[in-house]
Parts: C-alpha cells; sequence; structure tokens
C-alpha cells in the first residue's frame, strides 16, 4: 500500500466524524439562522422560509438578549479576573520554597475541577440556602443577616460567580505552577543580592516572566467563562427575574424549549462572533502591551 | 518578616484554601448519610447523629440510579474506547505519516478550535433526529468520537517517536497497519492514558449536549438525571447530596489513581496556545 493511501486510511475514521458532526453542523448553524426554522418547519419542512438577516435584526432589538449578554459579561469580567487571581495565589503558594507537604496541598486544591458541575452546584444550592445554609450560618456569627444568596436577583450572579471560581482554579493553578517552576531561580538570586523585597521580585521577576502564560490562560478562561450554562441552569434556572440567563440558556430555551431554531442559531453565532472579537483584542492588546 | 512567621502564613494560608476546596464535598459526603429532613435544622449539623443508608438505598431502589449509572459508565467508556482509537490513527497521520496538504489540513484543524461546541448543537440535533439517533446512547456517544484536542495530543507526542524505527520496519517488509499496531501503539502508551482518562471525565461531566440528545429518562446519564432529580426534590437534602456523591466519586476516585497522567495532559493541552 502506498503511504499516501495509508495516510488517508489513518485519517478517515475522525475526519468523517469531525466533518460529519462538527463542521456540517457548523455551516447548517449559518444557514439555519438565516431561516425561520420553527416547530412548523420541524413538522413540515416546506413551512421553512429565508429571512436574511431577520433573526439578528430580531434579536439586536430584544430587550431579553441584551440582558443575557448583561449577565454574561459580568460573569466574564468579575468571574475571570477573581479566577486567575486565586489561580496564581495558589500557585505561588505551592510553589513557595517555605510550603509543606505540597502533593497533598495540590491534589486538594485540584479536586473540586474533575467534579461534576452539576453535582458540586447542587451542594452549593444547599450550602446557600437562605434559612439552613452553612454560608448564612457562619455569616449569622459574625453577626451579619441572612442574605437570599440565590433568591435575590442582587446575589444570584455573585453566587454563581463565587462558584465558578472554586470549581476552575485549580485547572489554571496547574499551569501556572508549571510556569512558575520553570522561571531560572538565579533571577531571584541575582535579586535578592540586589536587596530586592519579595514584592518586588514578584512585579518585576515573576509576572514579566509570566506573561505568556497569563495571555493564554486569560483567553482559555475567558472563552470557557462565556460559555456559562450548567449553573444557572440547576442552581437557579436562570432567575431570579432572569438575572442569571446567560446567552447559552437564552439559546438552549430559544431552541429546545420554544423550538424556534432558526432563532436560536442566531444566538449561538453572536456568542461565537462576541468570543471571537473579545480573544483578537486580547492578543492585540497583548502583542502591543509586548512591543512596549 | 521573620522567616518562621513566614512559614507559618504559607502553610496557614495553603491549609485555609485547602479547606475552602474540600470542604464543601466533604460536607456532600456527611450530608448523604443523614436521615431525611436532618440536615434542615439550626444550627446546620455537621456530622450525621446515626448514619444511614437509607438515601443511597431511596435513590437505587425508587429513583432509578443504578441504571443512570450504568448509562453514564456505558456511555462514557464507548466515547473513551472509539475517540482513542480515532485520535490516536489520526494523530499518528498527522505525525508521521506523508500526504500532500498534511500541514494545510492541520492548520484547518487547529482553527476549528475556536468554534464553540454549542454552534454545532442545533444542526446536530436535526441531523441525528434525522438518523433516528436522537434518545439514544448513540446521540452523545457518536458525535464525540473524535475531538481536535485529542488529535492535536497525539500528534505532539507521536512527533517524538523516531522515524528510523518505521523506515526499517517497512524495509523488512511489514504493512502500515502492523507498524502502528506493533511498534508505534507500544511507544504511545503514555500519552494513551493520559487522553483515555481526560476523555472519560469529559465525557462522564458533559451536561448539555446530553441534556439536549437524551429525551426519555430511560437513556439518562448520572448529570441529567441529578438535574432532573433535584428539580423535583428541591427539600430532600440528604437525598440529592447521596446522588451527588454517586455522580462525583467515580470521576474522583480515577483523577486520584491516575492523576499524574492527568496534569501531564493538562499541561501538554495548555501550550498550544
Amino acid at each position: 500500500m502506498n503511504p499516501q493511501r495509508a495516510a488517508w486510511l489513518f485519517l478517515a475514521p475522525a475526519l468523517l466524524v469531525l466533518g460529519l458532526f462538527f463542521l456540517l453542523p457548523v455551516i447548517a448553524a449559518l444557514a439555519l439562522s438565516l431561516t425561520d426554522y420553527d416547530l412548523y418547519a420541524l413538522a413540515d419542512i416546506r413551512d421553512l422560509r429565508f429571512v436574511a438577516l431577520g433573526n439578528y435584526w430580531e434579536l439586536l432589538h430584544r430587550p431579553l438578549f441584551w440582558s443575557a449578554l448583561g449577565h454574561t459579561l459580568y460573569f466574564v469580567l468579575v468571574g475571570v479576573p477573581l479566577s486567575i487571581v486565586a489561580s496564581l495565589g495558589a500557585a505561588l503558594l505551592l510553589n513557595s520554597p517555605l510550603a509543606r507537604c505540597k502533593p497533598l496541598f495540590r491534589t486538594a486544591l485540584f479536586a473540586p475541577v474533575v467534579t461534576t458541575v452539576v453535582a458540586v452546584a447542587v451542594i452549593w444550592r444547599y450550602l446557600f440556602n437562605t434559612k439552613y445554609g452553612l454560608a448564612n450560618y457562619a455569616l449569622g456569627g459574625l453577626g451579619i443577616h441572612p442574605v437570599d444568596w440565590l433568591g435575590d436577583p442582587r446575589w444570584a450572579m455573585p453566587t454563581i460567580i463565587l462558584f465558578a471560581v472554586w470549581k476552575n482554579f485549580g485547572y489554571n493553578m496547574i499551569i501556572f505552577l508549571a510556569a512558575l517552576q520553570a522561571i531560572p531561580a538565579d533571577l531571584y538570586e541575582a535579586a535578592r543580592i540586589d536587596g530586592a523585597s519579595p514584592l518586588r521580585q514578584f512585579r518585576h521577576i515573576t509576572l514579566p516572566m509570566l506573561g505568556p502564560t497569563l495571555l493564554m490562560v486569560g483567553i482559555l478562561t475567558v472563552s470557557g467563562y462565556f460559555q456559562l450554562f450548567a449553573e444557572p441552569f440547576v442552581m437557579t434556572e436562570g432567575g431570579p427575574l432572569q438575572s442569571t440567563t446567560s446567552v447559552l440558556y437564552l439559546m438552549y430555551e430559544e431552541g429546545f424549549k420554544w423550538w424556534n431554531l432558526g432563532s436560536a442559531s442566531a444566538v449561538a453565532f453572536l456568542l461565537f462572533l462576541i468570543m471571537f472579537a473579545v480573544t483578537a483584542v486580547m492578543l492585540r492588546v497583548a502583542r502591543r502591551g509586548g512591543e512596549a | 518578616m521573620s522567616p518562621r512567621l513566614a512559614k507559618a502564613l504559607v502553610n496557614g494560608l495553603l491549609i485555609g484554601s485547602t479547606l475552602v476546596a474540600v470542604f464543601p464535598l466533604l460536607w456532600m459526603l456527611s450530608v448523604s448519610f443523614m436521615r431525611p429532613g436532618e440536615a434542615s435544622a439550626l444550627p446546620p449539623p455537621l456530622l450525621p447523629t446515626h448514619a444511614t443508608l437509607a438515601n443511597y438505598h431511596e435513590l437505587f431502589e425508587r429513583a432509578g440510579m443504578g441504571r443512570y449509572l450504568l448509562n453514564s459508565l456505558g456511555v462514557s467508556s464507548a466515547i473513551t474506547l472509539l475517540s482513542l482509537a480515532f485520535n490516536l490513527m489520526a494523530g499518528y497521520a498527522f505525525a508521521k505519516l506523508r500526504f500532500s496538504g498534511r500541514e494545510r489540513l492541520f492548520q484547518v484543524l487547529l482553527g476549528g478550535l475556536v468554534i464553540p461546541a454549542q454552534v454545532a448543537m442545533l444542526p446536530l440535533f436535526l441531523l441525528l433526529k434525522y438518523l433516528g439517533l436522537v434518545n439514544s446512547y448513540a446521540a452523545v456517544v457518536v458525535p464525540a468520537m473524535a475531538t481536535i484536542f485529542g488529535i492535536f495530543l497525539v500528534r505532539q507526542y507521536a512527533r517524538g517517536i523516531p522515524d528510523d524505527l518505521m523506515e526499517a520496519a517497512r524495509i523488512d517488509g511489514a504493512g502500515e497497519l502492523r507498524i502502528f499496531v506493533q511498534i508505534v501503539l507500544p511507544l504511545l502508551k503514555p500519552i494513551m492514558v493520559t487522553l483515555a482518562i481526560f476523555t472519560f471525565l469529559t465525557a462522564w461531566n458533559d451536561f448539555m449536549w446530553p441534556l439536549i440528545a437524551l429525551t426519555g429518562q430511560e437513556h439518562y446519564t448520572l448529570p441529567i438525571a441529578l438535574a432532573s432529580l433535584s428539580r423535583e426534590h428541591v427539600q430532600d437534602s440528604e437525598l440529592m447530596m447521596a446522588g451527588s456523591v454517586v455522580t462525583v466519586l467515580p470521576v474522583l476516585v480515577l483523577f486520584l489513581a491516575l492523576q499524574r497522567y492527568y496534569l501531564q495532559g493538562l499541561l501538554l493541552g495548555s501550550v498550544k496556545g
């Protein structure tokens, strides 16, 4: 058998799966978003009409889309920096020469990452129960009045952000830890001899050396957080008063509750475009920062 | 700051953050052994007064948890085995077999990584509906049989295999399939373990797509079953905690047993940025 043919035979199963169940649906999604595909079209394809950019136009005039986008941006803008600070903090602690039992701490801190979102979201729902939850009980001990964590529109999103930080910080912690270990020790040695304080060492050695890692972690975390769905689905069902309805939650309801598949596809594509734009801007800003 | 104080501070902070990370999981385990209603008291109890397996009993006898557990095991194992085979073959081809357009095709694949999976979900649902696969195990397994990430991971690793090994076998007249199975696969063992545990955990924890594709209870995987149970049993914290234990424990144990491989995969996968 000639090598060319062998290569294509080795590739065929994977490419077939990706082509048929990923590439084709993505292209179809673009086409679908230009139609009014709904429950009637689902029953009889002849009810399908081409509406061009109608779905997009309609979405941009729908308050629910803007509020879902607002909630998602809130989650990203607050959640991502908090997550990264928590990850970096934990990595710095684990990397400190003073720390004991490092493998044990590392495993324990990473444990939430491998757990199932749905299962741990259910746990948090009870920990943040208004009446019997431990969170309010602990706050009560400090003399703070009970907070209606998941029932108050002002508190529901912060509670979900707290949950996401807890669930995810271990992932980036491992990446930061590897990057920290790759910084040559003599850089710190030289700084110490020059009398630089730990804080200045962090600012002038650690942070610059972590630059590329920070950018990568930032981009991956931002795209992950834009895909907020399971957390509100389990913890709040998008409420209260739709205060935790994210863009993907909107897409799910639009598509699989109301069967407006055309307009749901438009939601998915708008989210994709926004994610793409945000990532591009982050890369651009980072490149400019690198040149300066 | 004195060295002793610094040491106490670092280790104290580590202990504190570890407690925050692990406490919800320990609390879940403890409450799952409480009698119904016991956790809804003030002050909230930390340990059961009389540990009982009643919640687990109820879950497996009445709520059909055994079925969901088997569904999850079956679906995740099938995805792991199939995607492992397909990704290994494709990753090896991209790394070691010469064919025209190889680099360009690989670039196109990598480009696909920026597209969030959810964009494909609506047409995918229609496609599977057309194929008569909605609400079957295949609806969850088939689209996951190959991943760009997996192909990428295998390719990176396989590039380290010396070409001489394969050339020598070719000169001896070995076929391409035999070279792959007898020479290449044994060398790929570490990345196979890494990719297998990664895929299994992802499949086990996956939520949005199974939620869409599995419309009937009999096919529910654990996360879907748990989400639907938690909407019915809002007040039964003890029962729900037992359900969470059943869902989380298998992956947690798997991770603890193979964490070296898992963390390695995490680092390999993140170099792509």
